[in-house]
């Protein structure tokens, strides 16, 4: 039997799969698997990143810095490795390093002063954009063996497809994901906090620190994002990724996340993403369509839900009385 | 004096000033040329005119607990739309034509903020998640208008507004100054700001004593809609051009730095319309100042991020305690906690 | 009852004092195992501090606590559970997301290699809710789900499983029905029966009398007395709440009465006007120039039916006529444009806006009136809060001081004149004079009094008995939420109002 708490991740699914067949009958050529996995190709650190974001989210935070950290990580990459020389086995793991320190000290300026999650990331979104163009303003191509190969390695499917070591890294990062929402400590608290952080409290629930882990957490994201991102541009530049952080948060609440906190499945960022990436595939084969539809499309796509939302809220809050 | 609203951010903008007094001298001459004058003051101000008008709007919006996230859009929109018009248009510089595509922009940007003040006000979403729906979907709507691309108009009429002089000063100050003045006695001769400030204040209290805070919000999103559509035709009559992609890119962030510069607190109640017109000041001298002194324009941004950072914690009640509390023994810190919630 | 066992938790000599209040003066409390004990108190008696103290949210200036024979200390939240004493609040703090096991189990969830055994889970609580509280529900499924009733037995099932020795109850039944109460009340003593020591708050006196063995009073901060319930009749539990013995009562001057006054124009009239969940359907006349008191314990409905009448809330039953018409009255600002103003008890969220000035927040109702354009000016504003800070004494005199620089009994005359400025037909005083100096207290009863001669009509209510009897011409009772009794003249004496409040 299907559980109501199913329900919006239910209807991001058959939206997907409405709007995929849809495709599939009006475009020649789109209905194939490799459609499907060219959306994860293309879309590797948009999962990567959204999945962060909807640890944040479901705290009932938010991260605007997602976007100007993937730029910041591919720009240590490039400078690191093209210009210093140094392996990537070290420098891969510094930007994570440095992802997660810079998620962790705006997640404590956020829990101990008690500054909105909305500022205190915009600050860092201002920080690391800023802090790429102290390093250089030009874009800064990597010819790295290791990226190279990475970026071109095509592993072989069944059936003549292929996907990237990107989608592997992105598959493997939601499924880590949804074990460390459902089946850890961590990830029940995040969830308590986000339904009320003030019982989380009273219950006895480490809320400062899960608080702090969730924007480490989004922060280990954003710079895994980056590194996919390198992979996928190899290239460093300061205006790489402009205003992903509004394309990951589209993607939380397509897939079902309540913007409010509390409820929403690492599952349904996922699906959220897919269904971004089939309307710009749509959009790219429909031809005469311009890519700005993609915007409004997701623009209307996040009123429905929104509204939605509100709806399913303002019935709950009735059944409470 | 120290407690007055308007000292720090004064003293920062003076700061700035003198900076650049003793840095570049050259940043204080003003030029008349052709009867207008020129310089880097003058620019401050007829660039800063975009992000002032839209930090106005947001200040209002602010003042009653709320954000508008899509005042970039907005900017976007209107201009697009101005700019479709009169390219269509016979005669580019025919008054008539000019004047209805500033209308037609300035409806459009009234019904944005409409749309905004509905989700708010009638709906119940929280601002932030509200006016983000717009701040995407704008975007994508300014790019429709524009066609994905930069529309170029031949106008002189139309360029008057954003790169014309009356007397000798550019034009935009004098409908920044128009706006400011609207916007002022709209709030202070009227018992508007009183109202606003009321609900920001205190949301239940403000419905007891019989204030209709739907009605107040709804005026300040359409009032915020509307500056960010004047600052939309400031910004693309000044480069006669409109681009969907990139105008007014970052306003949104830049006009709520101002707000919160110019003193007027995140959580809503008093505002401050002059703080706001000084905070907006003080980041576009920051901005040419930066310039000036040849360091690169972006890092700008790494300077904004710890003015955020500062501003904010400055205005934070927690910080304020955690150094009171260095002093002081720690007490129960969860008492606080509770309290707080409760 | 099992004494001969000695108490599991005694507290004595209990300080406790917030800047500028004793919250608790030299408290003491003793609970027995397999006892149901009541603790009561009126507003600001100290039952809320003193169940803070206990839970560890205040630290204690002074005083012991001993559990189980031995001196605690209680850190925090975590450190009373850690020690077996557990709260359920009556808004319950659990989270509303998350499934119902989850909020029995989180924090301490059934994991092997750090992985959480959701089946194992699910099973530990589906058979702790059905062996100890008798309900059966999917504890799968979210627990906002379930109705507050519910939620609650599911706070108590999370506190047994940290195996509580002492569980707190505060004021469970205030969102409950009837039948919701018998199931607690069943829970309650099946685990009282296991012998768990239960401290139980609440403002209902059936209920006190249903469920409990003793009952220890609090008023002021002090410790009152404990006393076995069946040996402590209702009246005297009124009593020793609202703080006067009777024949002392007896003997106060009765300022008020009827009698002196002609009643032909009716301002406001409800008949049979109530409000689900809120308060019974009631009747109330109030005349011109009259002042009604209503009288009753805290809970009994008595800031719910004058919402009612503001439009705070919205009946859903019953008609409100003003000046003889019905009207229907959905807001506030309609209730305003009727002539009916409210002071509401919570003057911090309720009714000061703390940013604005003194002269702001008195010309706030009036201007709401008049609209965003008619603007009073701002000599006129100055004249008026000139006036108001002279007429009814706000201290400091300075109109553009900030309100929430003002101390509560002016903050409470800043709000009164903003009331009084809208000149009303009928003033609703929630609480008036509560929190505030005896000073300030008198001044505002004196001008109750005078608004009422000169034609206007007060809806007062207080805890105080004395205060609602020295102002009030007619007094209406309530208990339980139901308006129980209406009285005048002769009626109005303490003795007779006590009776009515405590019923039975």
């Amino acid at each position: 039997m299907l559980k109501k708490q199913y329900l919006p991740i239910v209807i991001t699914v058959c939206l997907l799969g409405l709007m995929f067949a849809a495709g599939s009958f009006r475009y020649t050529g789109f209905f194939s698997l490799q459609v499907l996995f060219n959306l994860l190709i293309d879309n590797a650190f948009l999962v990567v990143a959204a999945v962060g974001m909807t640890f944040v989210i479901v705290s009932g935070g938010i991260d605007l810095s997602v976007g100007s950290m993937i730029a910041l990580t591919t720009m240590i990459s490039a400078t690191l490795v093209q210009q210093q020389g140094w392996p990537p086995a070290v420098v891969i793991p510094l930007v994570l390093l440095i992802g997660s320190l810079f998620g962790s000290a705006m997640g404590a300026i956020i829990h101990y002063f008690k500054i909105q999650p909305f500022i205190a990331t915009l600050a860092g979104m201002f920080l690391a954009r800023g802090l790429c163009y102290v390093i250089s303003i030009n874009t800064i191509t990597i010819d790295n063996s290791f990226y190279t190969s990475v970026a071109q390695t095509k592993i072989m499917l069944p059936g003549g497809h292929f996907i990237s070591i990107s989608v592997i890294i992105a598959l493997l990062v939601v499924i880590g994901a949804i074990y460390l929402a459902h089946y850890t400590r961590f990830g029940r608290n995040t969830y308590a906090i986000g339904g009320s952080e003030q019982s989380a409290l009273l219950m006895g629930l480490p809320v400062a620190r899960t608080k702090i882990l969730v924007y480490t957490f989004s922060g280990f994201c954003s710079a895994l994002a980056g590194v996919v991102f390198t992979f996928y541009m190899l290239s460093g530049y300061g205006l790489h990724a402009v205003g992903l952080e509004l394309d990951a948060i589209a993607a939380v609440v397509i897939g079902g996340t309540l913007l409010t906190g509390g409820f929403g499945y690492v599952l349904g960022t996922f699906f959220g993403v897919m269904i971004q990436g089939v309307i710009q595939t749509i959009i790219s084969f429909e031809g005469t369509l311009s890519s700005w539809w993609t915007k409004i499309v997701i623009g209307l796509l996040l009123f429905l839900f929104i509204v939605f939302q509100r709806l399913l809220s303002a019935r709950r809050s009735v059944h409470k009385i | 004096m120290v407690k007055h609203h308007l000292f720090w951010p004064l003293t920062v903008l003076g700061a700035l000033l003198l900076f650049n007094l003793v840095y570049s001298p050259a940043f204080f001459r003003i030029e008349l040329r052709n009867g207008q004058m020129y310089g880097s003051l003058i620019d401050i101000l007829n660039f800063g005119a975009p992000l002032i008008l839209v930090a106005i709007g947001m200040t209002l919006v602010i003042a009653t607990k709320g954000i508008d996230l899509s005042v970039g859009s907005v900017v976007a929109i209107s201009g697009a739309i101005a700019c479709l018009l009169i390219s269509k248009g016979a005669d580019q510089n025919a008054f008539g034509l000019v004047m209805l595509a500033v209308a037609v922009a300035l409806a459009l940007s009234v019904a944005l903020g409409i749309w905004n003040g509905l989700l708010v006000s009638v709906f119940g979403i929280q601002p932030i998640i509200a006016t983000l729906i717009l701040m995407v979907a704008g975007r994508g709507v300014a790019q429709l208008i524009s066609g994905g691309q930069i529309i170029t108009v031949n106008s002189e009429t139309y360029n008057y507004i954003g790169a014309g002089a009356l007397g000798s000063l550019p034009f935009a100050i004098y409908v920044v100054l128009i706006v400011l003045l609207v916007a002022s006695l709209l709030t202070r001769r009227t018992a508007l700001g009183m109202f606003i400030e009321s609900v920001g204040g205190n949301p239940t209290a403000s419905r007891l004593a019989g204030i209709r805070s739907r009605a107040v919000m709804f005026a300040v999103y359409i009032f915020c809609g509307l500056c960010a559509g004047v600052a939309g035709l400031l910004l693309s009559s000044n480069v006669s051009s409109a681009d969907g992609n990139n105008a007014g890119l970052w306003y949104e962030l830049d006009a709520i730095l101002a707000v919160v510069i110019g003193g007027t607190s995140l959580n809503g109640g008093r505002f401050y319309l002059m703080g706001t017109v000084i905070g907006a000041l003080i980041i576009q001298t920051l901005t040419t100042t930066i310039y000036i002194i040849g360091v690169r324009p972006e890092i700008t941004l790494v300077v904004k991020a710890f003015v955020v950072l500062i501003v904010c914690l400055v205005q934070s009640e927690a910080f304020r305690k955690t150094l009171v509390q260095r002093f002081k023994m720690r007490k129960y810190p969860l008492e606080q906690e509770v309290k707080r919630h409760a | 009852m099992k004494k001969e066992q000695g108490p599991i938790l005694t507290m004595s000599g209990i300080h406790k004092r917030f800047p500028g209040v004793k919250a608790l003066t030299d408290v003491s409390f003793r609970l027995f195992p397999g006892e149901v004990h009541a603790l009561m108190g009126e507003n600001g008696a100290g039952k809320s501090t003193l169940i803070k103290v206990l839970t560890g949210v205040y630290a204690i200036d002074s005083g012991e606590i001993e559990l189980s024979g031995k001196t605690v200390h209680i850190g925090s939240p975590q450190e009373a559970q850690l020690a077996g004493i557990s709260t359920v609040y009556q808004e319950v703090n659990l989270c509303p997301n998350l499934s119902v096991s989850e909020n029995i189990f989180i924090g301490r969830e059934p994991r092997r290699l750090g992985k959480i055994r959701w089946k194992q889970m699910h099973a530990e609580a589906k058979k702790l809710l059905e062996d100890r509280l008798q309900l059966h529900i999917d504890v799968t499924k979210p627990l906002h789900s379930y109705s507050v009733a519910v939620q609650q037995l599911i706070a108590i099932a999370r506190s047994l499983n940290i195996s509580a020795k002492v569980l707190i109850l505060d004021e469970p039944t205030s969102s409950l029905d009837r039948n919701e109460v018998k199931q607690l009340f069943q829970v309650m003593n099946n685990l009282k029966a296991e012998g768990l020591a239960i401290l139980f708050v609440t403002h209902f006196l059936d209920q006190v009398y249903e469920i409990s063995d003793r009952i220890t009073i609090l008023r002021g901060g002090e410790f009152i007395g404990e006393y076995a319930a069946s040996e402590l009749s209702r009246i005297e539990l009124v009593s020793k709440m609202i703080g006067k013995a009777f024949v002392e009562l007896d003997q106060l001057p009765k300022v008020r009465g009827t009698a002196s006054k002609e009643l032909s124009d009716v301002t406001a009239e409800a008949v049979q006007l109530g409000r689900k969940g809120a308060i019974e359907p009631f009747d109330l006349r109030i005349h011109k120039g009259e002042v009604v008191g209503l009288a009753g314990l805290l809970g009994s409905g008595r800031t719910e039916l004058a919402r009612l009448l503001f439009g705070a809330d919205r009946s859903d039953e019953g008609i409100l006529s003003v000046h003889g018409a019905t009207k229907a009255i959905g807001s506030p600002r309609q209730a305003i444009d009727h002539g009916i103003a409210f002071c509401s008890e919570n003057r911090k969220t309720e009714g000061i806006i703390e940013e604005l000035t003194v002269r702001e927040n008195i010309v706030l109702a009036l201007q709401a009136s008049r609209g965003w354009f008619k603007t009073i000016s701002r000599k006129k504003q100055d004249e008026i809060a000139d006036e108001y800070i002279k007429a009814i004494n706000i201290n400091p005199p300075n109109p553009e001081h900030l309100v929430k620089n003002l101390s509560g009994g002016n903050q409470q005359k800043v709000i009164l004149a903003r009331w009084l400025l809208t000149e009303p037909k009928l003033l609703i005083l929630d609480e008036p004079t509560r929190g505030i100096d005896v000073g300030a207290k008198a001044e505002i009863q004196k001008l109750v009094l005078s608004l009422s001669d000169k034609g206007m009509s007060v809806l007062f209510i207080s805890s105080e008995l004395e205060e609602v009897l020295r102002v009030s011409d007619k007094i209406a009772v309530l208990r339980d939420r139901n308006v129980v009794k209406v009285m005048t003249d002769d009626e109005l004496s303490q003795q007779q109002v006590m009776q009515a409040i405590a019923g039975g």
